[in-house]
C-alpha cells in the first residue's frame, strides 16, 4: 500500500467500497438509457449521415465539389486534419505520459480520453484519405512494388511519414485501450444476468479471471506500452507539422513547428476532455470520481499549454521580422492584418488571452466557466491550423496566383460528418463501455479516497 | 493419499497478504490468487518471479528497427535509387537522417504489437475461452487464493487461514461456475 500525505486532496468523494465502485461504474451498462442520451444520439447520427453524403458526393464527383483551389491547395481538409489529430493527444498523454510521472488523478480520466484520442484519429483519417482526390488508390501510399502502379513511395517524404506515423498511433493507442478495458469487461461479464449480455461481455473480456501471474504481466504490458507511446505521441504531432515545416512556404518553414504543435495539440485534447467530462459526470452520476480537483488538474495543464502555444506564436513574430527575409516577414504581415485578419484574432484571443483566466483559482474550479473555456480554447485551436494553412497559401510569392479561398457546402458537410461521427461513436462508448478504469480505481481507494484520508487523520490526531 | 485444492475467499487485500505470508513461511506454496484489481507486494508475497515480457518487446522493438532499416534500403538505395530534389540516394548512411522517423515508428509498432500479442497468448486471453476466475465475485470486490494440497495437510492449512481472516473456505468438490 502506499502511503499519500493527507494534505492531498482526496481523489475518490465519499465513502466507497469495492463493491460501491463496481455498483458505479457499471450503472449506466446495466440501466436504462435516459432520453437525452437518445436525443444526442440521434442529432450526432443525422449529423454523421449528412457528413456521410458530402463525403460519397466527393467520391463521386471529385475533389473541385471542395472551396479549395490552384492557389489555396490545402484548405479545410488539412485544418480538419490537424486538428483532429490535435484533439486525439490528450489520451494517450493522460494515459501514458501521467503513468509513468504515477500521476493518480489520470485514472479516472484515462479510459474516456483513450476512447475520445481513437474517435479523433478515425475523425483525422478520413481528411486524409479523402484529401488524395482518388481515394481508390489510397494503397499507393503503402511500401508496395512498381507493378502496383506507382514507384517506391519516397521516404524522404514527411507526408509518408505521417502515413506511418498516424497509423502507428492508432494500433497502438487502440491496443492499450483495450488492454485495459479487459479486466473491466470481465467484471461486467461476472455480474451480467441478461444472457445476451453474459455473450458479449465474455467475449469481449477474453477470459480475463484477474489471476496474480495475468495481473504482474498486465502492469509490466501497461508500463512498457506506456513508455512506447510517450515519445509516440511526441513523434506523432511532430511529424505532422513536418508536413508544412520542410516545405520552402515562407510561414511554414521554421523549425519551431514541432514543440509548438505538440504544445498546440495537448492544449486542444485537453479542452475535448474537459468538454466531454463535464457533462458525462452529470449524465452519468460521476461526481464522486471526476471531481473538482480532476477539473481544477486539467486547468493547470490548459495554462501551461496555452502559453507554450501563445509563447510560440509570438516568437514565430520576433523571429519573422528578425530574420530579415521579407517574404516570412510578409507572410506574417498578412496573417494578422490580411484579409483573414479576423482569423487570427479569434485564434490570439481564443488561445493565447482567454486561458490566462485560468490563474484564477475561482474560474478554474468552477464547472459552468470550465466548460465554456473548453468549447472556445477548441475553436481557437481550429483557427490556429486555418491561419496557418489558408492566409499562408492564399498569398504566396507569386502575386498573380493571389486568390481568396471560401468553403462550399461539401467542406462543411464533411466537417460537420466527422463532428457527428466522433460524438456517435462517443455516445455508444459511454452506454457500453465501462467509462472509468475501475480496476485502477479500486487499488488506490485506500490510499485516496476521502474516507480513508479522514481515517488516517484522524489516526495521526489522536 | 490424494490431492486437494483449497479455495480461500478475503474480502480484503490486507489479510490476503497476511496469509500469504503465514503460508510461504510454513513452507506451503501458493498456486494462484484471484483479485479485482492488482495488488501491491503480493508477487513477492507468494513467490512470483517478475515477468520476462518487456525483454520481449525490446526484442520485437530491435526486429521493427531492422525490418524498417532493410525496407528503406531495399527500396530507395537497392532497388530503385530515385533523385528526389537532388537529395543523395546512392548510400544508406547518406539518406540516413530522413529515415528516422519511419525507422522509430517501426520500432514501436513491432514492440507494442509484439508484446501485446505475447500478452494475450501466453495467458491465453482469446475470445472465446471460459473464465479463468473460479468464483466471479473475485472480479468485483473478493479475492480468493488457490492452494493445491495434500489431503493431510488440509485441516492445518485451513484453520492457518481462517485465522488470518479468510471469509470462506471450500475445497475442490465445491462448484462455483456452473
Amino acid at each position: 500500500m502506499h502511503a499519500e500525505s493527507e494534505i492531498r486532496e482526496p481523489l475518490i468523494l465519499g465513502n466507497k467500497t469495492y463493491h460501491q465502485i463496481s455498483e458505479d461504474i457499471v450503472r449506466p451498462i446495466e440501466g436504462k438509457a435516459t432520453k437525452q442520451w437518445y436525443m444526442l444520439l440521434t442529432l450526432a447520427t443525422i449529423c454523421f449521415l449528412w457528413g456521410i453524403g458530402c463525403l460519397a458526393y466527393t467520391i463521386g464527383t471529385g475533389i473541385g465539389v471542395w472551396g479549395s483551389n490552384n492557389g489555396v491547395d490545402w484548405a479545410w481538409d488539412i485544418t480538419n486534419f490537424v486538428w483532429w489529430i490535435g484533439i486525439g493527444h490528450a489520451g494517450t498523454l493522460i494515459s501514458a505520459v501521467l503513468l509513468l510521472f504515477r500521476q493518480k488523478w489520470r485514472m479516472a480520466i484515462n479510459r474516456s480520453a483513450e476512447a475520445m484520442t481513437i474517435f479523433a484519429v478515425m475523425c483525422a483519417a478520413i481528411f486524409v484519405v479523402l484529401h488524395t482526390g482518388r481515394p481508390w488508390l489510397d494503397y499507393w501510399l503503402f511500401p508496395l512494388p512498381n507493378q502496383f502502379g506507382s514507384l517506391w513511395v519516397n521516404f524522404n517524404s514527411p507526408l509518408l511519414w505521417d502515413v506511418f506515423a498516424v497509423s502507428t498511433y492508432f494500433s497502438v493507442s487502440l491496443v492499450f485501450w483495450y488492454t485495459g478495458l479487459v479486466p473491466d469487461f470481465a467484471m461486467i461479464r461476472d455480474r451480467a444476468v441478461k444472457p445476451f449480455s453474459k455473450k458479449l461481455y465474455s467475449l469481449l473480456s477474453v477470459g480475463w479471471g484477474g489471476s496474480a501471474r495475468h495481473w504482474s504481466r498486465f502492469e509490466e504490458v501497461s508500463l512498457v506500452l506506456a513508455g512506447l507511446s510517450t515519445p509516440l505521441v511526441f513523434s506523432v504531432h511532430s511529424i505532422v507539422s513536418m508536413d508544412f515545416a520542410t516545405s520552402v512556404v515562407p510561414g511554414w518553414h521554421t523549425t519551431i513547428f514541432p514543440p509548438y504543435f505538440v504544445a498546440g495539440a495537448v492544449f486542444s485534447g485537453f479542452a475535448m476532455v474537459l468538454t466531454l467530462l463535464l457533462i458525462m459526470r452529470k449524465v452519468y452520476r460521476l461526481e464522486n470520481y471526476i471531481t473538482v480537483k480532476h477539473i481544477e488538474y486539467m486547468n493547470i495543464i490548459i495554462i501551461v499549454t496555452g502559453s507554450i502555444v501563445g509563447v510560440a506564436y509570438l516568437t514565430e513574430l520576433f523571429i519573422s521580422w528578425y530574420s530579415g527575409v521579407e517574404y516570412e516577414q510578409y507572410a506574417f504581415l498578412n496573417r494578422a492584418t490580411g484579409p483573414y485578419w479576423w482569423a487570427y484574432a479569434a485564434m490570439m484571443t481564443c488561445n493565447v488571452v482567454s486561458p490566462q483566466v485560468f490563474w484564477f483559482k475561482k474560474l478554474r474550479t468552477n464547472f459552468a466557466f470550465t466548460f465554456v473555456m473548453s468549447i472556445v480554447v477548441n475553436i481557437g485551436m481550429w483557427f490556429e491550423r486555418f491561419v496557418i494553412i489558408v492566409p499562408t497559401l492564399c498569398r504566396t510569392f507569386i502575386p498573380s496566383t493571389w486568390n481568396m479561398y471560401h468553403p462550399t457546402f461539401i467542406d462543411v458537410g464533411i466537417f460537420t460528418g466527422t463532428i457527428g461521427m466522433f460524438f456517435t461513436f462517443f455516445l455508444l462508448f459511454t452506454r457500453y463501455f465501462p467509462v472509468i478504469a475501475q480496476a485502477e480505481l479500486k487499488s488506490i481507494v485506500k490510499s485516496s479516497g476521502q474516507e480513508h484520508k479522514e481515517k488516517a487523520k484522524h489516526h495521526h490526531a489522536h | 493419499m490424494s490431492n486437494v485444492t483449497i479455495h480461500a475467499i478475503f474480502d480484503d487485500e490486507e489479510p490476503l497478504l497476511a496469509s500469504a505470508k503465514t503460508l510461504r513461511s510454513n513452507g506451503i506454496s501458493i498456486k494462484d490468487v484471484f483479485s479485482p484489481f492488482p495488488v501491491h507486494g503480493l508477487d513477492a508475497a507468494i513467490g512470483l518471479p517478475r515477468t520476462w515480457i518487456a525483454i520481449c518487446a525490446f526484442i520485437y522493438g530491435l526486429t521493427g528497427l531492422s525490418l524498417a532499416t532493410l525496407m528503406m534500403w531495399y527500396m530507395m538505395v537497392h532497388d530503385w535509387p530515385t533523385n528526389i530534389g537532388g537529395k543523395p540516394s546512392f548510400a544508406y548512411y547518406m539518406n540516413m537522417p530522413a529515415f528516422i522517423p519511419i525507422s522509430f515508428e517501426s520500432t514501436v509498432f513491432c514492440a507494442a504489437h509484439g508484446m501485446a500479442i505475447t500478452f494475450y497468448l501466453r495467458c491465453w486471453l482469446v475470445p472465446g475461452t471460459k473464465p479463468k476466475n473460479p468464483d466471479p465475485r473475485t472480479t468485483d470486490d473478493k479475492f480468493m487464493m488457490v492452494i493445491e494440497t495434500k489431503e493431510e495437510n488440509r485441516s492445518n492449512i485451513e484453520s492457518m487461514l481462517k485465522k488470518d481472516g479468510a471469509i470462506e473456505i471450500n475445497n475442490s468438490d465445491f462448484k462455483y461456475r456452473n
